[in-house]
């Protein structure tokens, strides 16, 4: 005889084992809900080069993965305390907006209607991107005009096909679009010459360039189709949560502007014998009580900093010119350096 | 004899006794609560909806897309409308679907004559192509094709046929026909020898039943469907002309394009099926009775006759039902073009959710879509088997 | 006269060599006519055609060491990742040192699949037992929690997370199919037709929208108070797509029943239920299980497609070899290659038994 006859019993007992997998409320105040879980659940890409990817270990790293560690370290004390939720470009927001995750750091442009219309709260640009194009120095284009009749692989979910759409139809020049699905595959058909030219944000099509066996051999034509602002986002209507996610961003970058490292963060945040900047003093939380408005603890932005460094750190680490992604810092630099990037002041 | 007076206890229980009733007390019970239980979905939905401050309702079907899909087999812009975008991409699921039916059937019927081939190499290569492709998940198998179908020559390196198809890494160019006024006489011949055909297949059948004697349906038809159109375009001095494509600068320009995501698609998704056809194939084949085959050779019918008129026709009625199923599976599984970027309505829909933010209907478009060419694909195969099915004796 | 004496029989004559040994069986198998010499031929060309370079560039032109795409030349199959990788391909991110208990897991599997499958094995009635705990047991190890450490579901990946997705979905899907499967043939209208519109609305959608819902809008259909993790919800949907195949399957089960042993039953008094219980459904579960092993093949593969959702199965940990900026280029193939090897193994096996089983089966009744 065969013991299916009472598939019943193994099934319920099977069932039993799923539902403690349920967990807790998403509607209260976020930062409660944060503590009361003793995790961030922050959402990231589902593999992007230099933003969000794996290392041999399994972890996450990466350039947007760094915000999550820096806000967990503010708010939790630890940079450990992040619950990594891969999204794809359609459950990124309805995954924000259920409460499945507390902030997306998915490198997400900021735009009218995702801000307004969707029911979310960018809180900063931690990447200004654009558009732009790549194609093989021997094709003999100088510029994104001469692209007529051509065929230009894309990589969808973004925005990025949209702006195509414009760009061409406003310079009233045909192309064939190909979308691809994920960066790699958009990558390898674009190596193959299944299309001319890749467009992509900027920072993806230096990457890429960068992977090419002769990166010499293809060009970046210089047309920036589109401004690509990328932020992390919180839901709407919890401004304290918002402020947090809002300020612990702009810490990291004010860091960069006062010389606040990794390493000397613990040094300038000594009551005695710290910094002198009142500014640093404010936003390290030896003088004023920033914290405290906050909801949080004197220390936040010590530890978000200890935890990750500053923005320039981050930069270097994750994209700058000593990782094989090699990108310049370019509109990224500080206002000081001739970019726009440019933090509110501790005040 | 009048039944013993029952007290009101009795009755109650006597009531539950009653199956009839039973059944319809249960019933209420299933229906109240699957009531209940949608009720709870759309109130939450309502009020989850209402709380994340997003709006719903399928006016912005009427928006501007504003991006651009590149198979179109209607007319599209990115001007056009989401719901037109919805429409576009819905075609073109219909298109790899449609496409995939018929290589699928011709590849399941061939594979499943050669794995009864006697010819042992024939029968085994047959064997091992059913058990890799049945046993590797499809979406591997669509990035397999396009992958292959990437390594082909690049644009200037194009194989070309004469001139005027040419085969590279970008698709399939063939000549684009552009037809004249005049052709839409030749368009109404080739209707009326369509119509004519069906009425003469239908008197060859019945002198056939009468008397025996046969008519050579096959070259008749091909004469009044394609001879008598032919020459009257000949008279009429060619009203047709193609469209060579021309190698531009950066494509080909002109003629027609064959996608290669639509080859890959139709590649993967007709092998895929086709090895689970020749599996049903097969079956329906082994279970002809052997006596029928054997019967057929003792009267001396040829072995194409009696592969056509005797094994086949009884070999369909057991293989046309799992037929449909795999049909409706081709179908289904043509939404994995997402992943080679085949601008299906699954991938249309995820562009469109994407900007739109639409989710409940978007997905909901994608369901009601789906549901609906199941169900002409299940009526229009159910159809065909009741008129190929045995008129019963018993 | 017209017989022989016994003594003066002829001696058996050796076949002719055109019958037997290696060239009788060419000449049978592959060389019976024209028509098939060239078929054989041809056959033998498209083997030559293809067989040795995909050997040449998975095996002899390949490269098994270094620690990036860097190291490889582009020639032959680049496999030097897999030494790195090879944990994340199977465990996704599970930790490291909890990686015995998804080993425990896969090889408690055997025993407990082996009690429910093939008769006469040996304590046969312990053995039973233990499938039936077996679910809760893998539960346990997996997650943890009573004194093992808990791992949330989110690190689970790899092929590891393909198994639980489809051993889930199979397992839940069988009680809620054989339900709906007798409902299907009910004398009760109503139940009838929900179970029939059920069935049909879920076999006539892609599974893809259903993943969809489960990542998309599931959470919009619950209070807000509840909120369900992603695999959780990705198995919900999965177990309701795969109920409805195993309805059908169930229900061809059902129509191999002939009447009379329900007529039997009811004729010794049993109930609905207890006809159903102890008469019908044995007998139609037996006749159903090549069905279901060919359900679970199909549905197993099409575990593949939660990396569209964005969950890291075996297929999404290749993806991620791919973008890895170590490796980015140079894997495109071998990794999906990988893939696919791992998944046919298993599925051939598996198609491999449930194919015999129907033979066993077949010989059984006859």
């Amino acid at each position: 005889m065969i013991a299916l006859t009472r598939p019943g019993l193994s099934c319920a007992v099977f069932a039993a084992f799923v539902l403690p997998a349920t967990v807790g409320t998403a509607q209260a105040a976020t930062l409660d809900d944060v503590r009361a879980a003793d995790e961030l659940k922050c959402g990231i890409n589902t593999g992007l080069a230099g933003f969000a990817n794996t290392d041999d270990a399994g972890n996450w790293v990466g350039f947007d993965v760094d915000y999550c560690k820096a806000l967990a370290a503010a708010v939790l004390g630890d940079a450990g305390k992040v619950q990594y939720v891969s999204l794809t470009g359609k459950n990124r927001f309805p995954a924000l907006q259920a409460g499945e995750i507390e902030v997306l750091a998915r490198n997400t442009t900021w735009t009218f209607s995702r801000d307004v219309d969707l029911g979310l709260t960018f809180v900063g640009v931690n990447y200004y991107d654009g558009q732009g194009f790549i194609g093989p120095r021997s094709l003999g284009i100088s510029s994104a005009g001469e692209l007529d009749g051509a065929s230009v692989c894309i990589q969808t979910g973004t925005t990025t096909e949209l702006n195509l759409a414009d760009f061409f139809r406003t310079n009233n020049i045909s192309y064939e679009p190909v979308p691809i699905e994920t960066n790699a595959e958009a990558r390898a058909a674009y190596e193959a010459e299944r299309c001319d030219v890749y467009t992509s944000d900027a920072s993806g099509l230096a990457a890429t360039r960068a992977t090419f066996d002769n990166p010499n051999d293809h060009v970046i034509l210089p047309e920036i189709i589109s401004k690509e602002p990328l932020g992390p986002l919180v839901r709407h209507g919890d401004d304290q949560w918002a402020d947090i996610a809002r300020w612990v961003l702009n810490a990291l970058i004010s860091a960069e502007e006062l010389g606040v490292t990794q390493a000397n963060v613990e040094a300038l945040a000594q009551k005695d014998g710290g910094s002198d900047n009142p500014e640093i003093q404010r936003m390290l939380g030896s003088q004023g009580s920033m914290g405290a408005m906050l909801g949080l603890d004197a220390d936040w932005a010590v530890r978000a900093i200890k935890a990750v460094g500053n923005y320039g750190e981050i930069f270097a680490r994750h994209l700058g010119p000593d990782t094989r992604l090699g990108l310049e810092r370019g509109l990224n630099a500080l206002y000081t350096n001739g970019g726009i990037l440019y933090s509110p002041p501790f005040r | 004899m009048a039944a013993p007076p029952r007290t009101r206890i009795q009755q109650i229980s006597y009531l539950w006794t009653d199956e009839r009733l039973r059944g319809i007390a249960f019933q209420l019970l299933v229906t109240t609560s699957l009531a209940l239980f949608f009720a709870f979905i759309i109130w939450n939905t309502a009020t989850n909806l209402k709380h994340a401050g997003l709006a719903s309702g399928y006016g912005f079907l009427q928006d501007a897309a504003s991006f651009d899909i590149n198979q179109r087999l209607i007319d599209y812009d990115s001007t056009s409308s989401y719901g037109r975008a919805f429409l576009v991409g819905g075609l073109n699921t219909v298109l790899v679907a449609v496409l995939g039916i018929a290589a699928a059937t011709f590849i399941g019927f061939l594979v499943g004559l050669m794995r009864l081939s006697s010819n042992f190499l024939v029968s085994r290569i047959a064997a091992i192509y059913v058990e890799l492709t049945r046993n590797i998940p499809l979406l591997l198998q669509i990035i397999f094709w396009w992958v292959i179908i990437l390594a082909l020559p690049r644009v200037r390196d194009s194989i070309s046929v004469g001139d005027v198809l040419f085969l590279n890494n970008r698709g399939v160019r063939m000549p684009q026909p552009i037809f004249e006024d005049a052709f839409q006489f030749v368009l109404a011949l080739i209707v009326a020898g369509g119509i004519g055909t069906f009425f003469l297949a239908r008197w060859a059948r019945k002198r056939h039943e009468l008397t025996g004697r046969t008519f050579p349906v096959g070259w008749s038809s091909i004469g009044l469907i394609f001879g008598l159109p032919g020459l009257s375009m000949l008279f009429l001095g060619l009203p047709i002309s193609l469209e060579i494509p021309l190698q531009g600068k950066f494509n080909f320009e002109g003629g027609f394009n064959v996608t290669p995501e639509l080859i890959a698609l139709w590649l993967a998704l007709s092998l895929y099926t086709g090895a689970f056809i020749s599996e049903v194939v097969r079956s329906g084949i082994l279970a002809v009775d052997k006596g029928q085959i054997e019967a057929a050779r003792a009267v001396g019918l040829p072995p194409g006759l009696r592969t056509r008129k005797i094994i086949l026709p009884q070999a369909l009625r057991v293989i046309i039902p799992p037929l449909t199923n795999q049909y409706l599976n081709l179908t289904k599984n043509s939404s994995l073009a997402v992943v080679i970027g085949y601008q299906d309505i699954v991938s249309i829909g995820e562009t469109v959710l994407n900007q739109s933010g639409q989710a409940l209907e978007v997905i909901s478009i994608y369901m009601a879509f789906y549901l609906t060419l199941s169900l002409l694909t299940s009526l229009l195969m159910n159809w065909y088997n009741k008129r190929t099915a045995l008129v019963r004796e018993r | 006269m017209f017989f022989r004496d016994q003594g003066e029989m002829l001696p058996p004559r050796t076949a002719p060599i055109t019958e037997v040994g290696l060239v009788g069986w060419l000449r049978i198998n592959l060389f019976s006519s024209y028509g098939n010499a060239a078929l054989t031929l041809i056959s033998l060309a498209i083997l030559l055609l293809v067989v040795p370079p995909f050997i040449d560039w998975v095996l002899i032109k390949a490269q098994f060491s270094g620690d990036s795409g860097e190291a490889c030349s582009g020639i032959g199959a680049c496999w030097a990742w897999v030494d790195q990788r090879l944990g994340q391909f199977f465990y996704g991110f599970y930790p490291a040192e909890a990686h015995w208990r998804v080993n425990v897991t896969a090889i408690l599997l055997v025993p407990a699949i082996l009690y429910v499958l093939v008769d006469n094995m040996p304590g046969a009635k312990f053995g039973r037992w233990f499938s039936y705990v077996y679910p809760l047991l893998a539960a346990y190890l997996l997650v943890g929690g009573f004194g093992l450490e808990v791992i949330q579901t989110d690190k689970f990946g790899g092929f590891m997370l393909n198994m639980v997705v489809g051993l889930t979905g199979i397992v839940l899907s069988l009680p809620i199919g054989v339900l709906l499967a007798l409902g299907r043939q009910s004398r009760l209208p109503v139940i009838r037709l929900l179970c029939i519109a059920f069935i049909e609305a879920v076999r006539g959608v892609p599974l893809i929208t259903l993943l969809f819902v489960a990542i998309v809008l599931l959470q919009l259909f619950l209070p807000p108070e509840v909120s369900l993790d992603q695999l959780l919800r990705v198995i919900i949907m999965v177990t309701l797509f795969a109920s409805a195949y195993m309805a059908e399957v169930v229900r061809g089960g059902l129509q191999a029943i002939p009447k009379g042993q329900i007529e039997g039953a009811q004729a010794v008094g049993l109930g609905y239920w207890q006809t159903m219980r102890l008469i019908v459904l044995p007998q139609a579960l037996r006749i159903s299980i090549p069905g279901i092993v060919n359900t679970f093949i199909g549905l197993f593969k099409d575990t593949t497609l939660v990396i569209i959702i964005g969950l890291f199965d075996l297929l999404g940990h290749a993806r991620l070899l791919q973008t890895n900026p170590d490796w980015i280029g140079d894997v495109d193939h071998e990794a999906y290659l990988f893939s696919a090897a791992v998944f046919f193994l298993v599925c051939f096996l598996m198609s491999r038994y449930s194919v015999s089983l129907e033979k066993q089966l077949s010989k059984d009744r006859h």
